[in-house]
């Protein structure tokens, strides 16, 4: 499996011009001099920094519920929500953390809501799985596998309908793409030609099933977008650059009208589905072979190697985070539980 | 004051709509070449263009979950089924999505969409096609479920149900689309959430909704004949029910039977029958008594089909049994 994706991994491919379009990555002078690396860094590490301290505070009967962390899939989320805009949605799944920080949620607000406590992004009603920030354009944390999708084309629906040039992009699992409801979401989009971008996080497992034991057609998803018309893109999802990169020429089309566009970004989640997996059903040669390419640990590796950034750089906003994150914590739980009475608010409007 | 058929009078409230406020359209599949199903919106796309009047491919998870995020979105869809039995393929939607909306996201997210589909048994279209789950909608927090009965409430209820915030389920009784009625020029809403005396009486209280008026109207009239007189309540909407207003009633008649268009077991009047008992035994001088259609999968033939639906004689039953009268 690793290997595969190692072939594909600095290469965003079109299958619909089978234009190439270009190697990505740190050899790229153009891509490397308008990026801001620290930045796509720092977003990274928080979001690894957040995970664990989930984790911890999981273990500690803090945070309850299912909780799925993102560890390992940092580079995808980040890479592709660095190229959106203010007017663009982002519609996730349950996995959701690494899309809410990357969209630039609140880090107390969003821990908070983890903890359920008032101050939460939700009020403490939604939960690690349901994330929200509607003026940020973060429309969720949706926790039915696949379900999110067609509320993602509804809002590309409505952004074509208003007629901006704005888009919606969805993140989901390979898991979902055995769901009908995927089917009938791509062909809708498809035919209606709306401004989202589908973007497939392939993580190789839907909770304990890997890719051969639930789907016939092997683990590549994207040649399969074809069926729809809709141009799809594999790319390596350890190497935040390429995912950047990747992401933007899809980007770039939708908001040129060319309609909906598919990316592929292979990726390995390091811990189990949720914190209740014990994860019989991979062996931990696998889960190393993918942290060798871990993007928090071999980003910053490069970035220093090239002379892009120093040491001190990035040893700094590790201090910077580190704090953030122990605030975040501290925050959450000093922040008082909802009111009894808030069970009736927001049930309709 | 001008008679109107029932489906003019909701084609009336959706034209209105789609003429006033411009982040108003309709999905559904067949809506605009072929002039709707049971032809609601014929000539709409010739009208308001492909934009605003979108035929849908046949995925009804997929244009319902289209419509709960161009809402999100800020505009205001009107999706409709081809069948109420239908909304069973995307109920995961309708539930999970467009009435938990705005709880999980802390009211940041409404969902303002009407979602229309005609509903109820009687023209012989079989199990698949002859259901009723407005009675299971109405049970989920976060949407509200309306269902006409007369072309003057399906007008007022469509006003308040497309100018509404949330999910919104106009139940519309296939067999009433060509049911006619009067209904005024002049502009008027009804309340979601409030029931129709139709009828005041001081003996029994019959309680109904959509095309369960029709026996329970039939009933009334043959109880007027034997000298009873009967209060007829017409709920409107399902959800909220208006519990306060069965309950004024029955503290005037003292008797009760509640009937159910759809099937007995697990229907809106189950609920209504509970509340009763706790709210009003002691105004009562006898027990609640429950009508609905026979708990079967609907039948074709058309004998079997009558015997199955609630008819006044049902009703007549009910009464006699439960008071004596
Ligand atoms: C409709 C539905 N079925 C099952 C589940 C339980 N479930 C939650 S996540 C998951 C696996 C999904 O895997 P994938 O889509 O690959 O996403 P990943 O967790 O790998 O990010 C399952 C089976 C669910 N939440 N919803
Ligand atoms: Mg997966």
């Amino acid at each position: 499996m690793a290997s595969s994706t190692k072939s594909n991994s600095k290469t965003a491919k079109s299958s619909k011009n089978g234009k190439k379009s270009g190697t990505a990555g740190l050899d790229e002078s153009v891509v490397t001099s308008k990026v801001d690396h620290l930045e796509l860094f720092r977003q990274m590490f928080l979001i690894r920094q957040f995970e664990i301290a989930c984790g911890e505070n999981y273990s500690k009967g803090l945070i309850r519920g299912f909780l799925h962390l993102y560890i390992g899939q940092e580079a995808t989320g980040v890479g592709a929500i660095s190229t959106l805009r203010e007017d663009d949605y982002v519609v996730s799944h349950y996995r959701d953390h690494g899309h809410a920080l990357a969209r630039g949620l609140d880090v107390n607000r969003s821990m908070a809501e983890l903890f359920g406590r008032a101050t939460g992004t939700s009020k403490g009603k939604g939960g690690s799985m349901h994330l929200f920030d509607a003026a940020k354009g973060f429309m969720g944390g949706h926790a039915i596998v696949a379900g999110q999708l067609p509320l993602a084309a509804g809002l590309a629906l409505a952004q074509q309908y208003n007629k901006t040039d704005a888009l919606t992009i969805c993140f989901f699992g390979d898991g979902s793409t055995n769901q009908g409801i995927y089917h009938e979401t791509m062909n809708l989009a498809a035919v209606w030609k709306l401004p989202v971008l589908f973007f497939l996080e392939n993580n190789m497992y839907g909770m304990g099933s890997s890719i051969e034991r639930v789907r016939a057609g092997g683990i590549d998803f994207y040649p399969g977008m074809a069926t729809y018309g809709i141009p799809a893109a594999e790319v390596d999802g350890m190497d935040v650059l390429a995912v950047k990169e990747a992401t933007e020429i899809a980007v770039e089309r939708i908001r040129d009208g060319e309609g909906p566009q598919f990316i592929e970004a292979k990726t390995f989640r390091f811990s189990g589905h949720s914190l209740a997996d014990g994860q019989k059903y991979r062996g931990q040669d696998e889960v190393k072979e993918w942290e060798e390419r871990d993007p928090v640990a071999t980003f910053p590796a490069q970035l220093i190697k090239r002379g892009l950034v120093t040491s001190d750089q990035i040893d700094e906003i590790k201090t910077e985070v580190n704090e953030a994150v122990a605030k975040a914590v501290e925050f959450a739980e000093q922040s008082p539980d909802p009111d009894l009475p808030e069970i009736y608010n927001d049930v309709l409007a | 004051m001008p008679e109107i058929l029932l489906r003019e009078a909701l084609k009336r409230g959706l034209e209105e709509a789609l003429e006033s406020d411009p982040r108003v359209f309709m999905m559904g599949e067949d809506i605009g070449e072929y002039g709707g199903a049971y032809a609601v919106t014929d000539g709409f796309l010739k009208k308001f263009g492909p934009e605003r009047i979108k035929d849908t491919p046949i995925s009804e998870q997929a244009f319902l979950g289209a419509g709960i995020g161009a809402a999100a979105a800020g505009l205001r869809p009107i999706v409709e089924f081809m069948s109420i039995s239908f909304t069973l393929v995307a109920f995961d939607q309708i539930v999970n999505m467009a009435a938990n909306l705005r709880y999980m996201s802390g009211g940041q997210i409404s969902v303002p969409m009407v979602i229309r589909a005609p509903t109820g048994a009687g023209v012989q279209l079989g199990a698949t096609h002859s259901q009723s789950f407005e009675t299971w909608l109405a049970e989920v927090p976060g949407m509200k479920v309306v269902c006409p009965s007369n072309p003057y409430d399906a007008l007022g209820l469509m006003r308040s149900a497309i100018k509404d915030n949330n999910p919104v389920l106009v139940a519309e009784p296939a067999l009433l689309y060509g049911a006619k009625g009067e209904v005024p020029d002049e502009y008027y809403e009804i309340e979601i959430g409030k029931a129709d005396v139709t009828r005041e009486g001081s003996d029994i209280t019959l309680v109904s909704y959509g095309y369960g008026m029709r026996p329970v109207n039939d009933a009334a009239d043959k109880l007027a004949s034997r000298g009873v007189s009967a209060e007829v309540l017409d709920l409107r909407s399902l959800s909220p029910v208006d519990m306060d207003a069965i309950v004024a009633s029955v503290q005037k008649t003292n008797r009760v039977v509640v009937v159910d268009n759809a099937r007995r077991r697990g229907g809106v009047m189950a609920e209504i029958a509970a509340d009763l008992q706790e709210r009003a035994s002691e105004w009562l001088d006898g027990p609640v008594m429950r009508v609905g259609s026979i708990d079967v999968p609907w039948p074709y033939n058309r004998g079997l089909e009558r015997e199955v639906l609630v008819d006044a004689d049902n009703v007549l039953t009910a009464v006699a049994d439960g008071y004596g009268l």
